[in-house]
């Protein structure tokens, strides 16, 4: 077996599908450097990332699978799963030995089936994020969120917020995979911060405008009143807004 | 801005504009230009939900809860004793902004009580909108009540500046108008309606000629109909509804179950529990107008003029109708496919896609999304098989239940118990 030692970029695990077929190797195994372990008869080797060779494949795949197949393979990647490499090396593949026809539909074959999966449950947290992000207004006039999404979905976020908050400077940042994506009235960048978990805590409020906490309490007023307490449904409440991100909603601070 | 007066105004307003169901923010396209604030991309987001469980999209207040009339269905009425208050125009607008840049909402939705008259109230409602578009170039979604009886020219105004208006019939029948809000009349309600109908219908046919004619309340109307409060039946309901569609072209009439609120002998009474079931019911209905071809009175006929509340209106039609069954799923046309019980739009598209590249059998509708525990009993596969030995039956309805457990379950056998 040929195990393939990639650096947890999507342009790496490209890279890596080019050198697969490059040096024509069988039983091939993509793995993220991170994750090696030893294994007793196989060939490991490192691949080092290079952009020439990625959009070679990129075009490559999206002659036989489309902007939709791309679509997916790129939402299965963001989903971190550990075994998304062997679905997407198989759908790989599927599409190469099979030129004539898009096979990106054909939901028989199990990873082709998997990849529509992953693409699904991304693509719902990424709505998710869309609706639960809270900004809170920071003393240097940012619009600051923290959340903790189940996926990586900050870069398939980012053109949702550009595109809504133009004329405000904002920051969303990932707790859990500590990055943020951060808006500077003109472009959208990614920040790697340690300051983490500063806002999250009593002491961090100092930060916030002086109007902060009160537009906050105005929001926790508004959604107790437009609850009808006749028709309460907590199992529905829940099921909607489940707890894992109750953390990060205003609403849902304790008061 | 003083944070305890706004912070009491709300508690007021939003309180009072709860019953107001409508709740979606999509259908309506802004593109953010030149650096507002807003886009609008045609797709609704819920932010949040209430305890309830509704969606919570829009900021749903009240401009005033001071009212001249006295509907008996209506907290904010007049002989109603409770706190008012009003907001000024610049205060929603704050707020509107200020919540919307926290993403806290997708949008405005601002109805309100009628002081003075209708023109009045309706000018200060537009006034907001044309302020959060124009001086705060804002993008974002906002949906105004219409007043009965407001002008044309206010209500031409408010269709440049809103996405969705709507105006309330509360009742399905004149007769109940007349016995619970005897100030209204349906005229008032049916005439600004009407005249929003049409400036869609001239503004659909301008774009065709000129690309940039502004948009007229581009989410289309909607309407909401009080359940339970009278003793309309739910056939007068559907009907209602259904006339309605066609001639106004509403884009969603909402059913909402009536919250005992007033000790009056007019109404259920205080004790009363909220029709749920019955609301559920009637929304399953007017799905069945609208995405599934049914007409109002396949769904219900005028010797049994209220839903079932046991079984959804499908497949109470299916047992109703069981000579049309079994339907060869292989060969029949996607309308009788629709009508199964237990397949559902997509599925109905997913069997005409996928029947043409192989015979399906009972494992590829699971697959497809298919609801086979109903539809099991509805449809043959071109062979012999051993499910629809029931379909003559007449137990099936017994028989479909007892391999089905409905959450409403108590509901419902409460409420029979009366029969």
């Amino acid at each position: 077996m040929n195990i393939l030692l990639y650096d947890h970029t999507f342009e790496g695990f490209l890279t890596a599908v080019f050198e697969a077929y490059e040096f024509k190797l069988k039983q091939v195994k993509i793995v993220k450097e991170a994750l090696q372990t030893e294994q007793l008869f196989a060939q490991t080797r490192k691949v080092f990332t290079q952009a020439p060779k990625a959009e070679r494949v990129y075009q490559k795949l999206k002659s036989l699978i489309g902007d939709l197949g791309l679509h997916r393979m790129l939402y299965t990647f963001l989903s971190e799963d550990e075994d998304l490499e062997t679905h997407l090396w198989a759908v790989v593949q599927y599409a190469l030995n099979n030129p004539k026809r898009n096979i990106i539909q054909d939901f028989s074959h199990p990873s082709v089936l998997k990849l529509s999966q992953y693409a699904q449950m991304v693509h719902r947290e990424k709505h998710r994020m869309e609706a639960f992000v809270r900004f809170r207004l920071t003393l240097d006039n940012i619009y600051y969120a923290e959340i903790e999404p189940d996926f990586n979905v900050l870069p398939v976020i980012a053109k949702h917020f550009k595109d809504r908050y133009q004329d405000q400077k904002w920051m969303i940042f990932d707790q859990k995979r500590t990055y943020g994506i951060y808006y500077d009235l003109h472009k959208v960048e990614l920040v790697e911060m340690k300051f983490a978990n500063h806002l999250n805590k009593q002491e961090g409020l100092e930060m916030l405008v002086k109007d902060e906490k009160l537009y906050q309490h105005l929001w926790q007023t508004y959604f107790k009143k437009t609850t009808i307490q006749a028709r309460k449904n907590s199992r529905l409440h829940i099921q909607h807004v489940p707890k894992r991100y109750w953390k990060y909603l205003t609403e849902k601070f304790p008061v | 801005m003083n944070f305890d007066r706004i912070t009491e105004k709300l508690e007021i307003l939003a309180d009072a504009a709860k019953y107001d169901v409508s709740c979606s923010s999509s259908g309506a396209k802004r593109n953010n230009q030149n650096k507002g604030l807003g886009n609008s991309t045609g797709m609704g987001i819920c932010h949040s939900y209430t305890e309830d469980g509704r969606c919570v999209s829009l900021l749903k207040i009240l401009l005033t809860n001071h009212c001249i009339y006295d509907c008996a269905y209506c907290v904010t009425r007049k002989s109603n004793d409770i706190k008012r208050a009003a907001f000024t125009v610049q205060e929603v607008v704050d707020l509107t902004i200020n919540f919307y840049r926290r993403n806290y909402i997708e949008g405005l939705f601002l109805s309100s009580g009628i002081f003075k008259d209708a023109d009045f109230t309706m000018e200060r409602l537009v006034l907001v909108a044309k302020k959060l578009r124009l001086e705060e170039n804002f993008n974002g979604y906002i949906h105004l009540k219409s007043i009965p009886g407001a002008s044309d020219e206010l209500m031409k105004e408010a269709g440049l500046y809103a996405d969705r208006l709507s105006i309330n019939l509360e009742l399905p029948t004149e007769k109940g108008l007349k016995l619970l809000a005897p100030d209204k009349n349906r005229e008032d309600m049916i005439k600004p309606m009407n005249y929003v109908k049409n400036e869609i219908i001239v503004f659909k046919e301008e774009k065709k000629l000129f690309r940039n004619t502004p948009k007229f309340a581009p989410a289309g109307q909607s309407t909401q109909l009080i359940i339970g409060a009278t003793q309309e039946n739910d056939l007068e309901i559907i009907q209602t509804a259904d006339s309605f569609y066609k001639n106004y072209q509403l884009k969603r009439v909402y059913y909402s179950g009536y919250v005992p609120i007033a000790d009056d002998a007019r109404l259920p009474s205080l004790q009363s529990k909220v029709p749920m079931v019955r609301e559920n019911r009637l929304y399953q209905a007017d799905w069945l107008m609208r995405f599934y071809g049914f007409k109002a009175d396949e769904i219900l006929d005028p010797n049994l003029p209220f839903l079932d509340l046991d079984v959804d209106p499908k497949l109470s039609w299916a047992l109703r109708n069981q000579h049309v069954f079994p339907i060869d799923i292989q060969k029949a046309d996607f309308e009788m496919i629709l009508r199964v019980p237990g397949i559902g739009v997509k599925s109905a598209w997913k069997i005409i896609e996928a029947r043409r590249f192989s015979h399906l059998n009972e494992t590829h509708l699971k697959k497809l999304g298919v609801a086979l525990n109903r539809a099991k009993y509805f449809i043959s596969y071109g062979l012999h098989f051993g499910n629809l030995k029931f379909l003559n039956n007449s137990n099936l309805k017994q028989f479909i239940l007892g391999n089905t457990k409905s959450k409403y379950q108590d509901q419902y056998n409460a409420q029979l118990a009366l029969f």
